[in-house]
């Protein structure tokens, strides 16, 4: 309960920070459409040339750059900010400050940063997959919404994590701008379904960068592809990320000596 | 002029120094980088088999030749970005450029020149891995090689020049991220950089004919894995040479408006 209560205090604080730079929303749906048009022009001249990718039709690839949308909204808004965030305070010495408060330095660093008008690419990613799913004419079935929930859950779940682990990094080395390269780079090939990659690649973005599970299991729940078994690897992953990230959180934390903050 | 030259030799043997003290961390940025090429290979290489092996002209083989080059000319392809001209005007940085003898042109190209040298040796490991793992067609002919080796450097001063000029709206204002998303969204899809720009519609390949884009990234590439006659390889060149004309006029213009608005106290 206390957990959700501060989550919603420092969400609240961010908000209300943001809000004081209303323009910035004008000009981050601009930056949205834009990547928008971008990534449709893209999967347009794929198919110029082929009517099935790798056994995705169209507008089954819309859902999975939806998704991706969703994801990567969620992933700027909150995850990459608070982590890049824990890099510069270990740089800086200032982690000092978050160490000190009575809470859980997990839970602290991960909730300071809320770049709420970086919301719009989720939006716009949701929008994308509803048109997607008028455009296939698919009734979607309730328990079929609930596995995306699920999956969804997870993914965030399991890219929280693997960012976490290489903010962490950051306690041995400091390289900001490698780590926001390196995570968009590979999180990038998560705009296609993860069965179009060679298969050595496709087990590194299963088990390594988990974007098939951030992206690919999402969508096909929605597009009638999903079998339990895989929700439940999905559900499995996320957990055993977690679990590794939290206890490489702490032992990087066990090598942490601020100096003068 | 052997002023300028020993200027050059100078400051890109300094910034070789520099960069190939930071091999790890600029190792780190190119392995992130990689990504991008691979997923339009993987991309187009599924298309070329449901096609009956070939695209556009390009066949598997061919494909992985086109991303693998790609890789080395997109390294060539980074120069001083326009996001740092507002940290340069907002800290008063540029006061202290302004005040040395030559044009502050002069001090990025040299710099990130000896920079590409580093990247260029660090990339034969990377390039030879990749060849490994996806297996390239490509033998090229000597002249190839040479226009090659002789555009990458070309499709570097352009692209510099270019970003230069979109940098400069920072003096103007501060709200360039729209723009700036906008023009790297055109280069995109008129350089060659998403696929071969053989992949578009006609009209498409027409445009980029006649904007500075493909010159810096098709271009090059696609004379050295053999698609471009020798006409095709001369006249290149030459539209590379008319682009560092045009960047270097455009620039003479803009930059003496774009100084006049700046002010600053210290630096």
């Amino acid at each position: 309960m206390d957990v959700a209560r501060i989550i919603a205090t420092f969400a609240r604080i961010g908000i209300l920070n943001e809000l004081q730079y209303r323009a910035n929303f004008f000009f981050q749906v601009l930056e949205s459409a834009i990547g928008l048009a971008t990534a449709l022009i893209g999967l347009g001249l794929v198919f110029r040339h082929t009517t099935v990718l790798a056994g995705w039709t169209p507008p089954e690839l819309l859902v999975v750059m939806g998704i991706y949308g969703v994801m990567i909204g969620i992933v700027q808004a909150v995850i990459q900010p608070n982590m890049l965030r824990l890099a510069q305070d270990v740089l800086e010495g200032k982690l000092d400050y978050a160490l000190t408060k009575p809470v859980d330095a997990q839970l602290l660093i991960s909730i300071r940063e809320w770049q709420v008008w970086r919301f719009t690419n989720a939006i716009a990613g949701l929008l994308v997959i509803g048109w997607a799913l008028l455009w296939m004419q698919a009734s979607v079935r309730l328990e079929q919404i609930i596995a995306f929930g699920a999956a969804v859950l997870c993914g965030v779940i399991a890219i929280y994590s693997f960012w976490l682990i290489l903010a962490t990094t950051s306690f041995w080395v400091i390289q900001i701008e490698s780590l926001i390269n390196l995570f968009e780079g590979l999180f990038a090939a998560g705009r296609w379904p993860v069965s179009i990659y060679p298969s050595w690649l496709r087990a590194l973005l299963t088990f390594l960068v988990p974007v098939a599970f951030a992206v690919t299991v999402p969508a096909e729940a929605l597009t009638n592809r999903l079998t339990g078994s895989t929700l439940a690897l999905a559900a499995g992953v996320a957990l055993g990320l977690f679990v590794i990230a939290r206890l490489f959180f702490r032992w990087g934390l066990s090598r942490y000596s601020g100096a003068s903050a | 002029m052997t002023q300028l030259i020993d200027f050059y030799r100078a400051a890109m043997k300094q910034a070789i120094l520099v960069q190939f003290q930071y091999r790890a961390a600029n190792y780190f940025y190119m392995i992130g980088m990689i990504a991008e090429p691979v997923i339009y290979l993987a991309v187009w290489s599924v298309v070329a088999a449901a096609q009956g092996g070939s695209v556009g002209g390009y066949n598997a083989g061919a494909l992985a030749a086109y991303y693998i080059v790609w890789t080395l000319v997109r390294n060539m392809n980074i120069v001083f970005t326009p996001y740092g001209w507002e940290q340069r005007i907002r800290s008063g940085e540029l006061s202290g450029l302004l005040l040395r003898p030559l044009h502050p042109l002069h001090y990025d190209i040299a710099f990130f020149a000896g920079w590409k040298v580093v990247v260029i040796v660090l990339w034969l490991p990377i390039a030879a891995a990749l060849a490994w793992l996806f297996q390239p067609t490509l033998a090229p002919t000597a002249i190839e090689i040479a226009v090659f080796a002789v555009a990458i450097w070309g499709a570097f001063l352009i692209r510099m020049m270019f970003l230069w000029l979109l940098g400069l709206i920072s003096f103007w204002t501060t709200r360039v991220a729209a723009i700036y998303e906008l023009f790297f969204a055109f280069e995109l899809f008129l350089s060659g950089r998403i696929a071969p720009l053989a992949l578009f519609p006609d009209w498409v390949q027409t445009l980029a004919d006649w904007l500075p884009f493909r010159w810096t990234f098709g271009f090059p590439i696609e004379a050295l894995i053999g698609q471009l006659s020798l006409a095709g390889l001369l006249g290149g060149l030459a539209m590379q040479a008319f682009w560092i004309g045009v960047g270097l006029g455009l620039l003479a213009v803009v930059w003496r408006s774009a100084i006049r608005r700046y002010t600053a106290v210290g630096g």
